[in-house]
């Protein structure tokens, strides 16, 4: 370490005011806080003695995504040898979703990295590690086939327009990751819905097993017809809720499995960085909504409202939005009682979403977008309240 | 039938938001939206207005100016057609409703009536409120779902409205590039906004 220190401290003043490469100063503050620490002190008040800086905070979150990570790799691979009708080991099926994976995720960190630096240099702020957590849930919200360029576009417009047109990390009102995705969603769609791309596969020469579907298990359930139930469809096609809990489905990378999500959740809440408050109240809205919809389903309602609630649980992107997207500490709502709210509400909104609306299976990514829009506002009240309660005591 | 009218509000409110979804009434949203407490009552005075002025100008059109409306004085008008005069007198209704509004604000609360200055007589244009009765005689409402639509679409108006207030409540602490400041990033915030709404594009009521 004191080499690579006493290296540093040789260049320093190349990059400090008036050095050669002042402009590059972000670039070298960067590489300074990812070998060593910030040389940086705040030197005005008021002053929290506190390990956990943004670094810190942001490192957490990557670390609880690796669980993610590593199983949407193998994932991906299982997958695409299901489809052929193989099984295979193991190591062969996370060798060949790691190759999926790993060309998405590179790309989503090279190009969003690459606008982050220019608008470090351009607007002279640093380079912020929350990109590292955005760079890393973006790809985990695609689907396996994802087309590079495509992803390379969403991060763009998500970085860009979504982060730093307000200023970079901290400053944003929607989340990125989402804004991205939300991007590529409604730029290509045929690229990010429909069932023919949650599973690689590699041209048409591959042989699929007879009555192969690349459905997901929400678009089953919402494509359901009477009086054939939700569950019945979805069993039908080879899913049990025990897949569905571990992971084994058809979907988004980082979406499918709630186990995986959950050690990330435990992480993230035994270590204060993830708001246990949102992840709850996600829940329990969801569970709200998916109950009063099976109180108010009849025979003649689509399938999909007598679906029972704890089933949205674990379908689709609920549990990665719930527990990764919908606590982002940026765009969620900042007060206790307003991230009640805000979690609540997107839980309802997003089963009420993949319940009533048929042009979209999975409501879970703009439920969170539009509570992100309106989490400013629950703020706003709540604070107005505690003033005017406040104001009352005294 | 109420489930009807209840759909059609939901639509009015969410899914065709007149802000977000046809982008009208951009000039106040833009210039009142700084502060909360005024973009709250600038909400108020447009579901207010909107919610009168789309019947009023329901039984404009209905006994006035559609082909046939004035079959009820005479017989010998059954064949008159005044739709041409729609522009005028659907706006000619407006800026009388906004002139009660003016008043009643003034008497009753001119805290509100000095904040909101000029934007206030500028309801009367805008474009909103006119698109809000001419979509009710594009699309042929009866009385009632005209009542529901102006009450719907002044509460989504109203709506976009507040939740961008506090969003540029809390844009005061972003550090916005120099060229954004102000409108640019309004837009572009608007943008994102609509994008958001479109969780509830689609759905069949």
């Amino acid at each position: 370490m004191n080499f690579i220190e006493k290296m540093m401290e040789k260049q320093r003043p190349l990059f400090e005011k008036g050095g050669k490469l002042e402009r590059f100063y972000p670039l070298f503050e960067a590489g300074e806080t990812i070998l060593l620490w910030t040389n940086e002190r705040t030197k005005k008040g008021p002053h929290i003695r506190d390990g956990l800086d943004t670094k810190r905070f942001m490192m957490t979150v990557v670390v609880s995504l690796l669980p993610v990570l590593i199983f949407s790799m193998y994932n991906a691979g299982y997958q695409h040898f299901k489809a052929m009708g193989q099984t295979v080991a193991f190591s062969e099926a996370f060798a060949y979703g790691a190759l999926k994976v790993l060309p998405l995720i590179l790309v989503s960190y090279a190009v969003g990295g690459l606008w982050e630096v220019v608008f470090a240099i351009v607007r002279k702020h640093e380079v912020n590690e929350g990109f590292l957590v955005t760079g890393l849930l973006f790809p985990l919200t695609l689907p396996v086939t994802m087309p590079l360029w495509q992803a390379a576009i969403g991060i763009t417009f998500g970085v860009v327009i979504g982060k730093e047109v307000f200023g970079g990390t901290g400053m944003n009102i929607l989340n990125p990751a989402l804004t991205g995705r939300a991007f590529l969603f409604f730029a290509y769609p045929g690229k990010i819905s429909g069932d023919s791309v949650w599973i690689a596969l590699d041209g048409i020469k591959e042989k699929l097993v007879d009555g192969f579907s690349g459905a997901t298990p929400l678009l089953v359930a919402s494509g359901a017809g009477n009086p054939e139930t939700a569950v019945h469809a979805i069993h039908t096609h080879g899913f049990t809720f025990q897949d569905m809990f571990y992971g084994l489905i058809p979907g988004s990378l980082g979406e499918t499995s709630t186990l995986m999500i959950l050690i990330g959740a435990a992480i993230l809440i035994l270590t204060g960085v993830g708001s246990w408050r949102i992840m709850l109240s996600t829940v329990l809205g969801g569970l709200f909504m998916g109950w009063l919809f099976n109180v108010l389903a009849g025979p003649s309602n689509s399938p999909i409202m007598s679906l029972p609630a704890y089933y949205h649980l674990v379908m689709g992107g609920f549990a990665f939005g719930a527990v990764f997207m919908a606590t982002d500490p940026v765009s969620a709502a900042q007060t206790n009682t307003g991230k009640y709210i805000y979690g609540f509400l997107i839980g309802l909104l997003a089963v009420l979403i993949r319940t009533v609306n048929p042009a979209y299976p999975e409501g879970m990514m703009l439920a969170i977008l539009f509570m992100n829009v309106f989490s400013p506002l629950i703020d706003y009240y709540v604070v107005r309240a505690n003033i005017k309660r406040r104001l009352s005591r005294a | 039938m109420l489930e009807h009218y209840l759909s059609l509000f939901v639509k009015s409110v969410f899914v065709e938001n007149i802000l977000l979804a046809f982008f009208l009434g951009m000039c106040s949203f833009l210039a009142v939206s700084k502060k909360v407490e005024t973009s709250v009552g600038l909400g108020m005075a447009v579901i207010f207005v909107m919610t009168i002025t789309t019947p009023a100008n329901w039984f404009v059109r209905t006994y006035l100016l559609k082909e046939g409306a004035l079959s009820w004085i005479s017989p010998m008008f059954a064949n008159v057609d005044l739709d041409f005069l729609g522009f005028v007198s659907y706006i000619a209704v407006i800026a009388a409703m906004v002139q009660l509004v003016e008043m009643v604000l003034d008497r009753y609360s001119p805290k509100l009536y000095t904040a909101l200055g000029i934007f206030l007589p500028l309801i009367a244009v805008n474009c909103a409120i006119l698109g809000a009765s001419l979509f009710m005689v594009e699309r042929n409402y009866n009385f009632g779902e005209s009542v529901v639509f102006g009450v719907g679409s002044g509460i989504g108006w109203a709506l976009a409205i507040i939740a961008m207030s506090a969003i540029r409540h809390k844009l005061r602490y972003s550090n916005i590039p120099a060229g954004l400041r102000g409108l640019g990033i309004t837009m572009l915030m608007t943008g994102l906004m609509s994008m958001a709404f479109m969780i509830f594009s689609g759905i069949q009521l």
